[in-house]
């Protein structure tokens, strides 16, 4: 089906980013998913850069192990469970 | 502003270790990730980890792993980095260096979520390797081998799952069958749907198995099983014939052993018997080792406590897994288990140290151990093991590598009153915190220290024969006799040398034919090896005033300035060659040794009374013709002829470019000046100059790791060696000597023996390429915080732990206190309560089983904080108080209050009592302020007040105290019974980190929201921001730098300069409202007016300390950083504008013609967060030596300079800077 117009489409073209880079916003995103984006992108940012893994370390008094394993952990659900679906 | 970046000091923390073998087969090697640091590590025989090879990559290593062919003998390395591209290494001995092997792109740079790097795997029989991200992306490469023996890499094959985290991926042992690599995942997508929290709670890791089909070439997802939730590092275990196969799954709490086709066998993992029972044992580190049928894992816990894991297999089926305790060390960040039975740990926190292992802990049955066999489950979950720490008992403590890792604060000040000011820093976590003072120079360690009759005049070391490793003898003359001292066991003046004593000695040598040679004023004393002696008298009245000698050459100058030129016969003679008149006294002479597989050394050196150098030829056909002469300016005093880094070991490969000969020249006035020695015509060139000390340097050839290298004698000891191609000249931390030799002997395999007034002695240089030689003082909590009390020289750390227990509750020092173990030699605590024991760190014993087992854990929210006094130049606690009702110090400053002259100045101390984080709470916040007495060697609370926050920063202001709590900014006067708060300000955005005050101006730096300026209207008392910044910025430090321009630092790694443009800063002074609508017509909140940025720069390391200092006496001022990695660096204002074209179109080429290692792309990495402005990256500058000669050629043109001239520019600011 996919024709060379589709291909430049400009939704076509959204929905190829939104499958390749996780993150991607659209125009429905909520606030909700919006923060969950960031939050999973600043605990990659964290366990990432082994200096802001220190930093945290420090301030707790734990093993980076424990402080990365922690962050790792927090990406699952990292602010709180999703609101309710409004009925539409 | 225009500013140059140079580390000092890199990064000392260890964020990944891998084992192998990289330079050559058979040589134990580890290669090391410092953050942006690549280095190749390597314990020599006597077990000191020697580096090797360090390398800046300009890039973050996240990960690294070893690959190695079947049957092949060497190690590549794979490197995950944050440059979106796998890059494969190969270290090549004889350059000396890291090689690219293969650099393939897959996706974006920087450390993102799902842009893989985090992890890396490889397959254990060498024909795969994954490399993966935190979330959904998995790359798979199949590495194979072409014809000519080169790796060759695949293209990327995809194991992508969306949704999924990834805890660990690891490589299986699968034999030569398809390779498979297990991961750890977590399945977030329902959880993301459910808003009834179901689906999260039942949110299941799995063990995923990923098959490479070699046939196919193509990925599948064979298996994947539900795991315990805990699961957070994967262990695999030899197999196809050498073991079960499959994996060990490390999950909070348990052990649990995993294979296709396999039931789970589960243990406990042993826990310490005083840890809490809510809190879990996870394993944050592991190494394993195959030999022959036996396999070694060792694991280590979060706490430190290392252990053994067994597995009892028949096949493929293990019927129990074990887990026995093993040692405890300081928890680490990367084990590496060995050959020759040693263990390298890279500690999270502190000195990284080599171990030995003393026995396996097979016989060792008091050690507590948990089986599958035994485990027990009950109602409450699986049956814990417990046990208690012990001192090392299988281990060995062989070496320790200094870390400074985690810097907290740092100042640089004179309080030693030296000639160049010292580097304070405040060190390290928990029970491994400590105060060290660093002062540029190589650290010296001294063997012997023994008195002489009388003062020496010189020294030297001869050996027995050629062919000897060690040196024999040991020569020291007098003004009128000489001692000859034999080196066994002792020490010992012996007779039979063969030397003269009743002449003082001008030179002593070995010869080729093993015979000796003694030079005094009369004459030569030649002594064969048969003790046959040929004595060469001086012609008439004259004596010889100076000599210099190789293993087959002798120069002599004569009183009146005849040199006489002396060559080694085959048949064992000395012969006179030539002799000449120079016009002249002669001030000091000098010859190279002869080059390997050559005759003679074909240049003689010599320095004359009227402040020339001449050099002579050697050559049979010219002998002592002048080829050169420089005029220096001053008397040399001495002069040395050496080869020049790059020359090769042999000093054989004539004209290769850079391979020159250096003749150092030591003047009357302290300076030193190289100049290059033109190999073929004896030519000299491009001069360069360095004053090294008040009192003329004085040169002596020694050996440094195999090297010759010089030398320098002046006010104080200077090492010029020779390291990674470059030609470094550092300082010696020792006093000054007076004349100086190598030294070889069994106990001291490379050193120095030296004369200093009439003393003998014997050193060695500790750890080569170390910047900074550093003292130490072991503090009991995580420093905070100091402060340098300018009058009375003193310093006062405040020092707080989370989750610590303090002093006063603990049970185990208080059991020791009352056994009256320490009531002897404690020192004085806090008086007010004669019950509390004596910190830890106050006696040896306590403070070495601190270190190795860590400070007991508390309960989250509970802190342990003391404040101490500490004497710097003694590097003694003077007075150490600790707090009690769960407060933390947290900030500190030195105040007078102008409303309390006669108080003097007061010590305010911000403490936080119960803070706890996530969410962030705090139950009361207080200001402490103290009084100093004896001198500031004590201190004395005078009272406290509460603050109702947090007190993260405090300035002395107008005479009165600034407090930043929280969000909000106080001002505080002194009152009689506490703080009288006289203005506040509540509006500031999150959080006061820094505050700095000049006028009435202060300079807040906010916890997010980067700098803000404000002022203090007197007549209505109050507070108004009248700038701020237009980017966030965490601000972690903030340095003052001028009434309108703040330098300052984030958590991300930043570096900045801010700056108030000069016209809005005069109309702010000149406002005739006095700010009052300042404050209120900024832009959506904000203030009116903005900051500019002057200067931005990525370092790369969370900066947590800067300081405006001096290194060099005469020298520049500059700002000073310290970062959380232990890295120290500077930010050097260009004097002018010349230089800065000059490294800005250096760095620029080198952009181009050497991109770093990992392939991050240079400016980008500098501009990480912001693009970076007016920094010049001395670094990569510095990689400029690194370039193969074509293309420093190259470079060098496009700058219209020479290499040499590039290499002396990069040397001079380097030298101007320390």
């Amino acid at each position: 089906m996919a024709s060379l117009s589709d291909r430049f489409n400009i939704n076509a073209q959204l929905e190829h980013l939104q499958a390749k880079y996780v993150g991607t916003g659209h125009p429905d995103i909520n606030r909700f998913e919006w923060n969950l984006n960031i939050k999973r992108d600043t605990y990659a940012s964290l366990i990432g850069h082994q200096a802001l893994a220190a930093y945290h370390a420090i301030a707790e008094n734990e093993s980076i192990g424990r402080v990365k394993y922690n962050f790792l952990q927090n990406m699952l659900l990292p602010c709180g469970l999703p609101p309710e679906k409004e009925e539409e | 502003m225009h500013l140059l970046n140079l580390t000092l000091s890199r990064p000392s923390a260890i964020t990944c270790a891998i084992y192998g073998n990289f330079s050559a087969p058979k040589v134990h090697e580890i290669v090391v990730a410092r953050g942006k640091v690549l280095e190749l590590l390597r314990p020599d025989d006597a077990g000191r980890v020697q580096v090797v090879h360090s390398t800046e990559v300009f890039g973050v290593i996240r990960s690294l792993a070893p690959f190695r062919f079947p049957g092949a003998q060497q190690d590549y390395v794979i490197c995950g980095s944050d440059s979106g591209r796998i890059v494969i290494l190969q270290y090549s001995k004889e350059k000396n260096c890291f090689n690219k092997v293969h650099q393939e792109t897959y996706g974006k740079s920087g450390c993102r979520r799902i842009v893989p790097g985090e992890y890396v795997a490889v397959d254990p029989k060498g024909r795969a390797c994954m490399v993966a991200a935190v979330e959904k992306s998995k790359f798979v490469y199949v590495l194979n081998r072409d014809n000519d023996a080169r790796l060759t890499i695949s293209s990327p094959l995809e194991a992508h799952k969306g949704s999924t985290l990834c805890y660990h991926v690891t490589g299986l042992d699968m034999g030569f069958d398809n390779p498979v690599f297990a991961a750890i995942e977590l399945d977030y997508a329902e959880a993301d749907q459910d808003p009834t929290g179901e689906a999260a709670s039942e949110a299941q890791k799995h063990l995923t198995l990923y098959e490479l089909d070699l046939g196919l070439n193509h990925v599948v997802r064979k298996y994947s099983e539900p795991i315990d939730n805990g699961a957070n590092m994967l262990v695999p275990v030899p197999g196809a014939g050498e073991g079960p196969g499959g994996v060990i799954v490390c999950a909070e709490n348990f052990l649990i052993y995993k294979n296709v086709d396999h039931p789970e066998v589960r243990a406990v993992i042993p826990r310490r018997s005083n840890l809490s029972a809510e809190r879990g044992v996870l394993i944050t580190a592991a190494t394993s080792f195959k030999q022959k049928n036996n396999i070694y894992i060792f694991l280590q816990s979060e706490y430190g406590d290392l252990y053994r894991v067994s597995l009892d297999y028949e096949g493929e089926q293990v019927k129990e897994l074990r887990v026995k305790y093993f040692d405890t060390i300081p928890a680490c960040t990367s084990l590496c288990l060995m050959r020759k039975g040693f263990l390298f740990a890279a500690a999270e926190f502190g000195d990284h140290a080599l171990y030995q292992f003393s026995s396996l802990g097979d016989d060792d049955t008091e050690a507590v151990e948990s089986s599958s066999a035994t485990l027990m489950q009950t109602d409450e979950g699986f049956q814990p093991v417990f046990f208690d720490p012990r001192a090392l008992t299988n281990l060995e403590l062989l070496d320790r590598l200094d870390s400074l890792a985690p810097i907290t604060d740092m100042k640089v000040a004179n309080l030693a009153n030296e000639e160049i000011p010292q580097i304070y820093a405040a060190c390290g976590r928990g029970a491994r915190s400590t105060l060290r003072v660093l002062r540029p120079g190589l650290a010296v360690t001294e063997m012997a220290v023994s008195p002489l009759p009388g003062n020496p005049t010189a020294v030297w070391t001869v050996k027995k024969a050629v062919s000897d490793e060690f040196d024999a003898y040991i020569v020291v003359s007098f003004s009128n006799a000489t001692l000859v001292l034999s080196i066994g066991e002792t020490v010992e003046e012996v007779n039979d040398s063969g030397f003269n004593g009743n002449v003082p000695t001008l030179q002593a040598q070995l010869l080729a034919d093993d015979s000796m040679l003694q030079v005094y004023p009369n004459g030569l004393r030649h002594i064969r090896p048969d003790r046959r002696i040929n004595e060469w008298r001086a012609p008439g009245r004259k004596t010889i005033q100076r000599a210099t000698t190789n293993e087959r050459q002798v120069a002599i100058a004569l009183s009146g300035g005849e040199v006489i030129y002396f060559e080694l016969n085959p048949q064992g003679m000395l012969v006179e060659s030539e002799k000449r008149e120079m016009g002249g006294d002669v001030a000091c002479v000098a010859v190279a040794p002869v080059p390997e597989g050559r005759q003679r050394c074909r240049y003689l050196a010599v320095g004359m009374f009227d402040g020339t150098v001449r050099v002579l030829s050697l050559d049979p056909d010219s002998t002592l013709k002048v080829l050169a002469t420089q005029a220096v300016g001053a008397t040399p005093e001495s002069v040395m002829m050496l080869d020049s880094p790059s020359a090769g070991k042999e000093g054989t490969d004539e004209g290769a470019g850079a391979g020159a000969l250096f003749l150092q020249v030591g003047l009357v006035n302290g300076v030193l000046l190289r100049t290059e020695v033109d190999r073929v015509t004896g030519q000299l060139s491009d001069t360069r100059t360095r004053f090294l000390g008040t009192k003329p340097p004085k040169l002596f050839a020694a050996p440094v790791r195999g090297e010759r290298s010089m030398l320098a004698l002046s006010s104080r000891p200077w090492l010029g060696y020779s390291d990674q191609g470059k030609f470094n000249l550092v300082p010696m931390s020792y006093e000054a000597l007076d004349y100086a030799a190598g030294f070889c002997s069994e106990q001291v395999p490379e050193g120095f023996v030296a004369v200093a007034k009439n003393t003998l002695r014997v050193i060695a240089l500790e750890r080569l390429g170390e910047f900074f030689n550093q003292q130490q003082l072991r503090l009991r909590y995580t420093p905070r915080k100091f402060v340098i009390h300018p009058d009375h020289k003193m310093l006062v750390v405040a020092e707080a732990d989370h989750a610590a227990i303090p002093l006063a509750q603990r049970d185990d020092l208080k059991q020791q206190h009352q056994e009256g173990q320490q009531g002897a030699e404690a020192m004085q605590t806090d008086q007010q309560d004669g019950a509390v024991p004596a910190g830890p760190e106050l006696s040896e014993e306590s403070a070495a089983r601190e270190d190795q087992w860590g400070a007991p854990m508390g309960e989250p929210g509970q802190w342990a904080s003391c404040l101490r006094i500490v004497d710097p130049v003694a590097l003694q606690t003077t007075h150490c108080i600790e707090l009690d009702d769960n407060e933390a110090a947290l900030s500190l400053c030195l105040v007078s209050f102008d409303s309390q002259p006669e108080a003097g100045v007061l010590l305010a101390v911000g403490t936080a009592q119960g803070l706890k984080f996530y969410p962030k709470e705090v139950q009361n916040g207080y200001v402490r302020v103290y009084r100093f007495l004896d001198e500031g060697k004590r201190i004395e609370l005078v009272h406290k007040t509460q603050v109702d926050g947090v007190p993260g920063a405090m300035a002395a202001f107008k005479g009165r105290l600034l407090v930043g709590v929280d969000n909000n900014l106080r001002l505080y006067d002194m009152g009689k019974k506490r703080l009288l708060r006289k203005c506040e300000y509540r509006r500031l955005p999150t959080r006061v980190a820094t505050l700095a005050t000049t006028g009435s101006r202060i300079y807040v730096g906010d916890g997010q929201e980067s700098m803000l300026y404000m002022r203090y209207k007197k007549s209505d008392n109050s507070f108004y921001v009248f700038a701020d910044d237009i980017v966030p910025r965490h601000v972690t430090a903030a340095l003052h730098l001028d009434y309108d321009t703040v330098a300052g630092a984030d958590r991300f790694g930043n570096v900045f300069v801010s700056r108030l443009p000069p016209e809005i800063s005069a109309q702010v002074e000149e406002d005739p409202t006095g700010g009052k609508y300042a404050a209120e017509t900024g832009m959506l909140g904000g203030a009116p007016n903005k900051l500019q940025t002057l200067v931005n720069f990525h370092v790369g390391d969370t900066v947590m300390a800067l300081q405006r200092a001096v290194l060099q006496p005469g020298g520049r001022e500059m700002i000073v950083y310290g970062t959380i990695s232990g890295a120290i660096g500077v930010l050097y204002p260009f004097a002018s504008r010349e230089d800065f074209d000059f490294f800005q179109h250096l760095e620029m080429h080198m952009r181009q013609e050497h991109p770093p290692l990992l392939g991050r792309d240079h400016l980008a990495y500098r501009s990480f967060y912001f693009p970076v402005k007016d920094v010049i990256d001395g670094d990569l500058c510095e990689q400029y030596p690194q370039l193969v000669p074509d293309k420093q050629r190259s470079v060098a043109e496009e700058l219209d300079r020479s290499p040499g001239e590039v290499l002396k520019k990069l040397e001079d600011i380097r030298n101007r800077i320390i």
